[in-house]
Formats: structure tokens, sequence, C-alpha cells
């Protein structure tokens, strides 16, 4: 308890805040009880080091004492097997150096689902943690007529038990005044020593745990037969899939065609502001770093906000109705082939709408290189920032013509890059787990959870808690990437009586001009090389870009269209999109990466296998044409 | 594994009477499969996968002990894989090569 003294001085006589940790299996309610217990007084980071993440959150007990929760990841065992679970287990052990052991331990319970908790109650029990148990759910326990014997349970884990709903905030004040009086109880006891146990001992511990869920336990009267039912549907091979593909489908609409709206009312909103901005500010320095770099910047981090919101939204509704274990039981098998776990549909599917809420959301996977290797992958599928690129090189340099009487050619290369995309992302995932993560092939290994309403405040909260987490943690990486992209842009301006356009004589022009030897080998000139500068920003941007090297003014882009079907060849027009299947150019996704990865090393790596990718794929592509005498 | 399944044979032969045929692996149920575990044990998988000792203990962790209840309730789309399994009360959700060493007597208890 010294340690503790040198975290948390003792200011006068007011009594040292009181820490206390949740830990309990998945799906036992465990985030809807912090969120109980702490409402909106909440903060999220991460651990020193690693991509956990990190969720505290704070109330004042009934006597003014400050008390912190911390909501740990759920685990099954303290023996742990995913980074997650490493936290769990080390914090509840108090062998963090960041993080003080907890005061108090509370083990969150479902109680209709107890037996696996058991073990997990005996475990902490036998290294003397200082724990209180919350039979959570035990609205849906009463009406099952599920018959606990509570005095027995909890001399049996030596630890107190009380009843709470924590959807419905039942029970949360007696639970803080049982984690004040255990707290009291057990001052200055220090956990002993653990190890990791052995098959023997879990399954001696097993047993255990099931004599006393047969003597505490009696079977419910009025079990759940509604989640079997509907798992008969959900489930089945063919009704299953069906409903799968629509709610797949429903979510991908409202990503891709709900948000759409939204997203240009924030664009034209930023855009009047900057315009409005500009004609307060004389022409200048000053005026270009407000309008242009800091006003479109921001701009350029809300826009992603509805997408964001909608799909978090999907998830955590899905998530907490019981829906995504079942999604990746019947996705297991397809995305397995590629390496990839059966979770990983969703981010990859949101993708193919923006590559940022698909990274965000490979939360939903557990494991570590799982998760990596999805992340890896997502900016591969073609989001809707490619799209304005593609359509402006079909239009200009792709004849408008039938193929085999019915298809247009048109479409079928728009359709081709699509499939590009696709392609290469399971073939890249495919790649990474045979080469690098060969040996770490996860068991799949999930618990079907049953089916329960959600609770609309707590998925506001948590969709809430991911818009904020964005714009506090990646926003503010997007917006100085933007500034600085701006910068590259804008300085050093044009020399008066200049003849090229101003962007040729910045950094961003130079830089330009210094890879174009390197481009020239994939048929790019040095307009298309500049172009990829401030295209860096997002990939939409190269088709704005484009026209301020041609000094085609405003957003004229069938004119841009035809100047470049003039100047352009059709093989550095290919070689263009083959450039862009696999283009790195989004500083957004980059920084999202830094983002969930928590490290630079992830978007470094990503950023250099896409450059080389989209290089060769431009130079096959160039060259191909070139020999089909389309240079 | 194999002692146990020897063990088994051998009692068939001394005791012909209640036919009590001899585990078999969970691995190879369909739909509909009903029995007890009688051995947990795991299998190092050909192409990676993780150690046998590693997979036993998880499986243990997730209630995969002797003397569970398994029922096979869901089967998924493509090659029947993987399998949804009643355990106890819980369901259960594992690839069948993930529990090849899950022996089970068949038959309802």
């Amino acid at each position: 308890m010294t340690a503790a003294k040198v975290v948390e001085p003792v200011a006068g006589a007011a009594p040292r805040t009181l820490r206390v940790a949740l830990v309990g299996n998945p799906n036992s309610g465990k985030t809807a009880m912090f969120n109980a217990l702490t409402g909106s007084r909440q903060k999220v980071a991460n651990y020193a080091g690693v991509t956990v993440e990190r969720k505290e959150g704070h109330l004042m007990g009934p006597d003014g004492r400050r008390i912190s929760i911390l909501d740990l990841p759920g685990t099954y065992s303290l023996r742990a097997r995913s980074p997650d679970e490493v936290i769990t287990r080390d914090v509840v052990l108090g062998r963090l150096i960041s993080e003080p052991a907890p005061d108090v331990v509370v083990l969150v319970a479902d109680a209709t689902n107890l037996r696996l908790v058991l073990r997990l109650g005996l475990e902490m029990k036998a290294v003397g943690i200082p724990a209180v148990v919350a039979l959570n759910m035990i609205d849906i326990a009463e009406r099952q007529g599920l018959d606990i014997d509570v005095d027995r349970l909890s001399r049996e884990l030596a630890m107190p038990i009380i009843g709470t709903v924590a959807t419905r905030r039942r029970g949360m004040q007696d639970l803080v005044l049982l984690i004040e009086e255990r707290a009291a109880a057990s001052a200055g006891a220090a956990p002993s020593a653990w190890r990791e146990p052995s098959a023997i001992e879990l399954r001696a511990l097993h047993r255990e745990a099931e004599r006393i869920h047969k003597a505490c336990v009696k079977p419910p009267k009025r079990p759940d037969t509604f989640t079997g039912r509907l798992d008969d549907v959900l489930l089945h091979p063919v009704a299953g899939i069906l409903v799968l593909l629509g709610v797949l489908f429903l979510m991908f609409q409202a990503v891709f065609a709900w948000a759409a709206p939204l997203m240009d009312l924030s664009n034209s909103g930023f855009e009047a502001l900057s315009a409005w901005v500009g004609t307060l500010l004389p022409e200048g320095i000053l005026k270009s770093l407000i309008s242009d770099g800091i006003i479109a910047g921001v701009g350029s981090v809300v826009v992603f906000l509805p997408q964001i919101v909608i799909l978090f939204l999907f998830i955590i509704l899905l998530e907490d109705f019981g829906y995504m274990a079942r999604a990746a039981f019947l996705l297991d098998k397809i995305m397995g082939g590629a390496g990839l776990h059966g979770r990983a549909f969703i981010p990859l599917l949101s993708s193919f709408a923006c590559a940022i809420p698909g990274i965000m959301a490979t939360r939903v996977i557990d494991n570590k290189h799982d998760r990596l290797t999805t992340i890896l992958v997502a900016p591969l599928m073609t989001c809707s920032a490619r799209i304005p690129v593609y359509t402006l090189i079909i239009s200009a340099f792709i004849p408008r013509q039938q193929v085999m009487g019915f298809l247009n050619l048109q479409g079928l290369v728009f359709f081709g890059l699509y499939a590009a995309g696709l392609v290469s992302a399971l073939t890249v995932a495919f790649v990474v787990r045979k080469i690098f993560w060969r040996s770490d092939a996860e068991p799949f290994l999930m618990e079907l959870p049953a089916y329960k309403t959600p609770d609309p405040l707590n998925v506001l909260r948590n969709v809430l808690q991911r818009a904020q987490i964005f714009l506090q943690r990646a926003g503010t990486t997007i917006l100085s990437m933007m500034i600085l992209i701006w910068f590259l842009c804008a300085f050093p301006g044009a020399p008066s009586g200049a003849t090229r356009p101003a962007i040729d004589y910045s950094f961003a022009g130079m830089i330009g001009h210094a890879i174009e030897p390197v481009l020239g080998p994939v048929g790019f000139n040095w307009q298309m090389s500049v172009a990829l500068i401030p295209g860096m920003a997002a990939r939409e941007v190269a088709v704005g870009a484009l026209g301020t090297v041609y000094s085609i003014s405003g957003d004229n882009t069938s004119l841009l269209g035809a100047s470049l079907a003039h100047q352009w060849s059709l093989a550095s027009a290919l070689a263009f999109l083959a450039w862009y299947v696999f283009a790195p150019q989004c500083a957004s996704t980059l920084a999202v990466v830094k983002r969930e990865t928590n490290s630079w090393r992830w978007p470094i790596i990503m950023f250099l296998y896409m450059t080389a990718l989209a290089y060769v794929a431009a130079f096959i592509v160039y060259r191909i044409a070139v020999a089909f005498g389309a240079g | 594994m194999d002692s146990v399944r020897r063990a088994a044979d051998l009692d068939l032969e001394l005791t012909p009477q209640p036919v009590s045929p001899a585990p078999t692996s969970l691995a190879n149920g369909r739909r509909g499969f009903v029995g007890r575990i009688s051995t947990v044990g795991a299998e190092t998988a050909a192409a990676g996968g993780l150690a046998a000792p590693e997979l036993e203990r998880r499986l243990l962790e997730m209630g995969f002990v002797e003397g569970a209840r398994v029922e096979i309730i869901h089967e998924g789309f493509i090659g029947k894989d993987p399998i949804c399994v009643r355990l106890d009360d819980m369901r259960v959700a594992v690839r069948r090569r993930d529990v090849r060493g899950i022996m089970v007597q068949a038959g309802e208890p």
C-alpha cells in the first residue's frame, strides 16, 4: 500500500481514492455495469506500450470518498491468452508497474450463466484477492425462475455477493456500499503469489466449480428457449446466410448511402466557413493557413464522423444483441480461408465505404495478429474516395462501348478495379498469415451468448465514446498531417511573373519533380508525380490536385478529363488506375492505424508495402500497355 | 487417448450385454450428436495451430471437461464446419479440427 501513497498523495484529511477493477467473462454485462457506475465520468486511453484500451471512470462514494473504476478486458481465466487478458491478469494481481493493484475487484457474473465465472472466482479466491461478486442480469435469472442459493455461494467463494441489473442501474448503490465495506475489511492484505494452473489443476478447479454450481444453482423453471429458437433460424445453413447477407447489406447501405448527405453537409459547411473566413481576412499567407490549412483540415476530420457513428451504431447494436458472435460463426470458414477471423468481415466490408471506420471496427477482433492482419489489408478494399479518381480516368480514357453485346466497357473496368482491390486484400492477408504469423493460428473457440435486448442508453454512450476517441486521438494526428500537406503545397509561394501554377514552385512541386525519375518507368509524368503529394491528404484530392497542376480552375472535371485525354497516353492512364488500386495516399488512414496500433511501426509498414504494390502494379500495367501499342 | 480407446474395446469384449459403443471424437459428430465427454485431449493441428497442451487448457477453460454433456446443435454451411455445441447449458462455437481430441461417449446421458 505504500506504492499507492506515492501515486496518490493524501491531501489533508481527505481519504485516498478507492481503486476498484471490474473483472468478468465476456458478455457478462461488465461494460454496462461500468457505465451504470460511472455515467459520463469516463476516460479512455491505452495501457503503456500495448494496444489494449484502458477505460477508467470515477464516482463519489456516499461518504464523499472518490472511487475510481477500471473496466478490465473480459476473460475466462487469470491464465491470459491474449494481450487484453494479460492486462486483466496483471492488474488484478498488481503486477503492472503503471497500475497499482486495485483495493477491491468486482467479479461481474452473468447470473444466468455461472459455470465458467465460478472457476474464475475460485482462481481469485486462491490468490486472496479482495473481491465482491455482482450477480448481474438477476432480473433475467428471476424471470427464468432460476434458484440461486446466494448465501451458500458467498460462503463457497468467500466473497460477498449482490444481485444487480446494470442496464437498469439496479443494485448500484448497494454494490458501492459493499465495495467500501470490503475495502475496509481487507486494508493492507496483499494477494499471494499466483502461477499458471496446469491442465490437471484446471480440471480440479472445474470440478470444484461444478460442485458449487450443483449445490447452489437449481436449474431454471422456465429456461430461455428464445435463444435456441432464434438460433435455429439465424444459424441455419440457408436462412442464416440470407439473414446475414441482409444485415450486411443494410449496414453497407447505411455506411455508404445514409452517411453521404451528412458528409456532403459537413463538406459544404466547412467550405462555406472557409469562404466566409476568406472574405474577412486580407489576401496572404494567414488567410491561406486559416482557410485552406486549419478549417479545411478540421473539415477533413469531421467528414468521417457520420460513417463512424453509423457503423458503430450497427456494430454495438449487433454486439449487444448477441448477433456478432453468430456472424463470426457463419463467416469463419470463408474468412478463415484467407487466414482471417470470421469477425474480420465487418471491418473489411466497412472499408468499401472508408478504411477509417473499417480500421476502427477491427476492435471486434480479439486476437492481436488477426486484428493486425485485418488492419493491414483494410485500405486495399476499394474505398469511396477512390471513386472520383476512377471516374475521372475511366471517363477520359475508356471508350463508352459495349462488350459482348451487353456489358459496358467502362463499367467493366470499374468492376475490375473493385475486384482487384478485394482479391489483393485477401491475397495479402493470406500471405501475411502464412509468412509472418504462421505458428500463431488461433483456435476458434467462442461462446455464443444468449440474445438480449440492447439498452439504448448504453448503445448511445458507447457510440459517442467511439466518436470522441476518433476526434481526440486520430483527429489531432489527421489535422496536423493536413496542415503539413498544406504547408508543403503553399510554400514557397510562386515568384512574381510566374508562368506555371503556384504548386509547381512549392515544396510539393519540388518533391514531385524529385520523385519523377523514380515514377518515370511506370509512365507517370511530372504533373502526376506532383499531384501525388497533395493527394496524400485523401485519395480523391488527387483529382483536384491534377486540376491545379494543369491550371484548370474550379471543379470542372469534364474539362480536366478532356485535358488529360489529350496529354496522357492510355498506358499512363491505366498505370495511374493500377496505382490507385493500391495507393497509400491517405494520411487519415495512416493516422488511424497509428492510433489503433499505438505505434508508428504499423502505419510505416502499411505505407511501404502499399507503395511497393502500387509501383509494381503500375509498372506491369504500363509495360504491358506499351507493349500493346498504347504508349 | 489410445489407451482409453483400447480400454473401451477391451471392455466391450469382456461385457457383451449392454453395448456401450467406443467413444468417438466430437470432431466427427453430425448435427444432433449427443453424448458425454469421456476424455479431453488435444492434437496439434498439422499446419500451424497451438501446441497440444495449450489447446487442451483452452478447451478446459471453455468448459470442455470430462463428464460434460455435449450436443452438436448447428453446423456451418461450408464443409459443416465450424460447429455450434451445446455444452451443459452454454452454446460454444468451435472448429472441428480444434476438438479432434475430445472423445465423447455417444448417447443421451
